[in-house]
């Protein structure tokens, strides 16, 4: 990645997305284990579960704000440095962010409060309500970022209008409820949950390691473990589900994760392990298993999965299709609109207009794409393959450690039917161990998604290099380097004050009479 | 889909420009008073109960407060894609240190308390005041700079290029702006901590605002007087079409002295938003001097819509008027989004906008009451 205007955007983007993502997942997973456990408390009255409540509801203090905080850089950067990407999709895009300002962050935010303050001067079940309305928020964010996300993966419902420049609208229905929108949406915050089990199955492992807080440790461990479980189920399925609608709408994506150069018979098998080689455009070394991919990615025992050499070919023909359509929009807008060019322009633009991207991908070789030659066209054709290597292997540790996540908790899932929870001790590291882990898997699955998107921001529609600010280059790394550094010491803040809560453990209930395990088991 | 031509694309647009304002407005009525709080604090709270209690008369509220900062993007990138485009790219470093003073506010207020270590403390109440003062400066210091033109222009691809400098923001009349909206938000603010404490930090709050209730119409006046004489407005040239496609290269603009004053002599019932910035923070002089407590925070509220309306009201149809090529400039007849994207928008705003209201008031109302400075000695209740 070349460091000039478009590769430090990206840079930014990438830095301050991926940092945002640290705290997201928590929050979306805590939010609901903490409803889960106050409405335990409500149904059942037993302090312990009042404790265990405000003990991962101040954990979940420390990491929310600086969800919200980060948030904020979200939500103004693609104004400050995607500026012609806002102006080119803002009349689709920018719908489901203020929704979900409107649906989802004025909820989470305004009984975020009360869940803090509202203890003393709210009855039991209105204080339980605002918790569950902080986890509903949190949840509907998820939902519109990931339809506002999933349009740049899957464009539907829109149309490009030469009047003004730009995509707009033409169904919002399709928009909402755009099928790839939908698959991210569960895959991601199934992913929050599975964070939030394991951080909860961890620092209550670590409580059983010292002996100390057995009683919330154990109950807390219960919770996790089920609601892990489903979690993590969910996760690989609902990643299976991505997976199937890549096949469909992003098929460049799917054949550069699996490294398949070349358009294997059907069903195609699937590469476990393998060393892609981007120049040599092969896979070296590789461990196949049969039949998998195809059936994996097409559901079928004779649908090809195509090779990224013919869906190079393919994208070729699209850049030529692209520069008629190029070529009629120039006459559209020096005729000022499409009522009064030829009827022959107008047609062309509607048969080819859908290509018109394709076109701006020459832009990085030649200011006009009419002017193209050949060796051009071949160029930006070849631009339509992602960095492979880097695809290949997150999604590959991404997947392993989805796996690995469902052993985790069925073994203390187990565990916790069988009335065994806090032994054995290696297991209890383990799941000490395993507190990044879900960190790593989630930031690799935002690799996969964005940078197997590339060259496009708005796949098939708008390529990433033409997409940002008329900034310099001084300015980008004034604001990097700035946002590097503020970062970084708010992130050793929040991992002390972290750490600290978790050795500091649970305040004392004001009414302490824990109810030994035994009698919760029977209970539930 | 054919239902959103139930409302024309004009009116959706005006009613668009409308909601803008309500935006702007209800973030500066809630999180304007959080803000305004932040400022005041290293001043009046003299040891750490006093800061602990006006930490905790924000508390509770300020979270859901900035949320209308944020949904104030999020409406601006949906309604007005252009705008959202030109001015973020080109305030951009301005847009930057406001980012970084608005991060450092939740942290700030979450971590401060959590050690009990005086130095610690300290460190984080000047990040709160930075956290107010900053972004209050910085957007006033942007309304100015608006009001004056903006050194941007748009190609044929509506590409947008801008070309001034970070310290290009900072001339005089901007300043002047900045300086207003700090005395107004402190006001606010002071307005909000006699309300919600009790004692000599409410004492001292209302001190500080009996001297910025009358600064706040004093700068008002000073503003406008700039503005009649120094200041070029612009108006369109070509015919106005309020119903064509949202592309500002299509009409033809010219810039001419005391432009921003015309709307007034068209429309005179507009007169009410400069006379509520004018009147309303000397009736908030006059609430603090009896102690009114409660209406004195309505009309604090009621002023800044005055102050804020009147910047709307000078300057419409005009969005953003670019000095370089006042052709570039956006106006609300050709910088919004399409006729169906506004429709939409305004339905999901009809639907939740009450609904958050409503929950909004809820959670004032279970909050109700002076921060008991006792309770916080005590370590109950308050959680910062």
């Amino acid at each position: 990645m070349e460091l000039d205007i478009v590769g430090l955007s990206r840079l930014q983007f990438a830095l301050t997305a991926l940092y945002h993502f640290l705290f997201v997942p928590l929050t979306l997973g805590l939010s609901i284990i903490i409803a889960i456990m106050e409405t335990v408390y409500v149904m059942t009255d037993r302090p312990i579960w009042r404790q265990m409540t405000k003990f991962w509801g101040s954990l979940f203090g420390i990491n929310f704000v600086l969800g919200v905080a980060t948030g904020l850089t979200m939500e103004f950067q693609f104004g400050m440095n995607w500026s012609y990407y806002s102006h080119y999709v803002g009349d689709i895009f920018g719908a489901p962010l203020a929704i979900e300002g409107l649906m989802a962050f004025f909820l989470e935010a305004t009984f975020v409060g009360l869940f803090f303050f509202g203890w003393d001067r709210m009855s039991k079940v209105q204080h339980l309500a605002a918790t569950w309305a902080v986890a509903i928020g949190s949840n509907f964010s998820a939902l519109w970022i990931l339809i506002a996300n999933g349009w740049m993966q899957n464009p539907v419902g829109a149309v490009f209008n030469p009047a003004t420049m730009r995509m707009e609208i033409e169904d919002f229905y399709a928009v909402i409820f755009n099928p790839v929108a939908q698959a991210k949406f569960v895959h991601t915050v199934s992913a929050g949950y599975v964070t939030a089990a394991v951080f909860v199955l961890g620092v209550s492992a670590f409580y059983l390691l010292k002996g100390r807080h057995v009683t919330l440790a154990k109950r807390s461990m219960a919770v996790a473990c089920s609601f892990g479980l489903l979690s993590s189920l969910s996760v690989v399925v609902l990643g299976d589900e991505s997976g199937y609608l890549a096949t469909e709408h992003q098929k460049m994506k799917l054949a550069a994760i699996e490294g398949m150069w070349e358009t294997e018979p059907a069903p195609a098998a699937f590469t476990a392990i393998g060393f892609p080689n981007q120049e040599a455009r092969e896979t070296h070394h590789v461990l196949q298993i049969p039949w998998a991919l195809g059936l994996i990615s097409t559901r079928s025992l004779n649908t090809q999965v195509l090779g990224i050499n013919d869906l190079v070919a393919h994208g070729k023909e699209r850049v030529e299709s692209g520069i008629i359509a190029y070529d009629a929009l120039q006459t559209i807008r020096a005729a000022r609109g499409a009522e009064n060019v030829a009827p022959e322009v107008k047609a062309a633009f509607e048969s080819h207009g859908r290509d018109l991207g394709y076109a701006y991908l020459l832009k990085r070789y030649v200011d006009d794409p009419r002017q193209a030659n050949e060796q051009q066209i071949d160029k930006a054709a070849w631009d339509l393959v992602p960095q492979v290597a880097p695809l290949f292997w997150s999604f590959r540790i991404m997947v392993g450690l989805g796996f690995f996540f469902i052993a985790l908790m069925a073994a203390f899932f187990w565990q916790s039917a069988t009335g065994r929870l806090g032994e054995p001790r290696w297991l209890l590291k383990l799941a000490v161990l395993a507190i990044p882990l879900p960190w790593i898997a989630a930031e690799l699955g935002w690799v996969v998604a964005e940078f197997g998107r590339q060259p496009w921001i708005i796949e098939g529609v708008l390529p990433t290099a033409m997409a940002v600010s008329s900034l310099s280059v001084t300015d980008l790394l004034i604001t990097i380097a700035g946002f590097t550094l503020f970062y970084s010491v708010l992130f050793v803040v929040e991992v002390s004050l972290m750490v600290r809560a978790i050795r500091k453990g649970p305040e004392p209930d004001d009414h302490p009479a824990p109810a030994p395990y035994s009698t919760l088991q029977a209970a539930e | 889909m054919i239902l959103h031509e139930l409302l024309d694309y004009t009116t959706l647009r005006l009613i668009w420009w409308v909601l803008l304002g309500v935006l702007l407005i209800g973030f500066a009525a809630t999180d304007g008073f959080d803000m305004g709080t932040a400022i005041l604090l290293p001043f009046i709270g003299k040891d750490d109960v006093e800061r602990r209690t006006i930490i905790n008369a924000v508390g509770p509220v300020w979270e859901g407060n900035q949320v209308w900062f944020i949904l104030g993007g999020g409406a601006i990138f949906a309604a007005w894609p252009p705008l959202y485009a030109v001015s973020f790219s080109g305030f951009y470093l301005a847009m930057f240190v406001v980012l970084a003073a608005l991060i450092l506010r939740p942290v700030a207020f979450k971590y401060r308390s959590k050690r009990d270590d005086v130095r610690w403390r300290a460190a984080w109440d000047w990040a709160l005041f930075i956290g107010g003062f900053v972004p209050v400066l910085i957007f006033g210091v942007a309304v100015g700079n608006v009001l004056q033109g903006v050194p941007f222009r748009l190609d044929g691809d509506l590409r947008a290029f801008y070309e001034g400098s970070f310290f290009g923001l900072l001339n005089p009349f901007a300043l002047l702006c900045g300086l207003l909206s700090v005395a107004m938000l402190i006001t606010h603010g002071a307005a909000w901590v006699t309300l919600k404490t009790a004692g000599a930090v409410a004492e001292r709050a209302r001190g500080v605002g009996l001297v910025t209730a009358l600064l706040t119409p004093a700068l008002f006046a000073l503003a406008g007087v700039a503005l009649y004489l120094w200041v070029d407005g612009y108006h369109i040239t070509s015919a106005v079409v309020t119903d064509g496609p949202s592309n500002p290269l299509l009409k033809q603009v010219a810039a001419a002295p005391a432009l921003w004053f015309s709307n007034y002599g068209t429309y005179p019932f507009l007169l009410i938003a400069p006379v509520l910035g004018l009147v309303g923070p000397l009736l908030v002089w006059a609430g603090l001097k009896v102690r009114a407590e409660g209406a004195t925070l309505i009309i604090s509220g009621l002023s800044l819509l005055g102050i804020i309306a009147t910047v709307g009201v000078s300057m419409f149809p005009f969005i953003l008027p670019s000095s370089i090529d006042p052709v570039s400039s956006l106006t609300v007849w050709d910088s919004s989004s399409s006729h169906q994207t506004l429709f939409i928008m305004l339905v999901v705003t009809c639907i939740f906008l009450p609904l958050v209201l409503a929950y909004t008031a809820w959670a004032y109302r279970i909050l109700w009451g002076k921060v008991d400075a006792g309770a916080i000695r005590a370590g109950q209740g308050h959680h910062y």
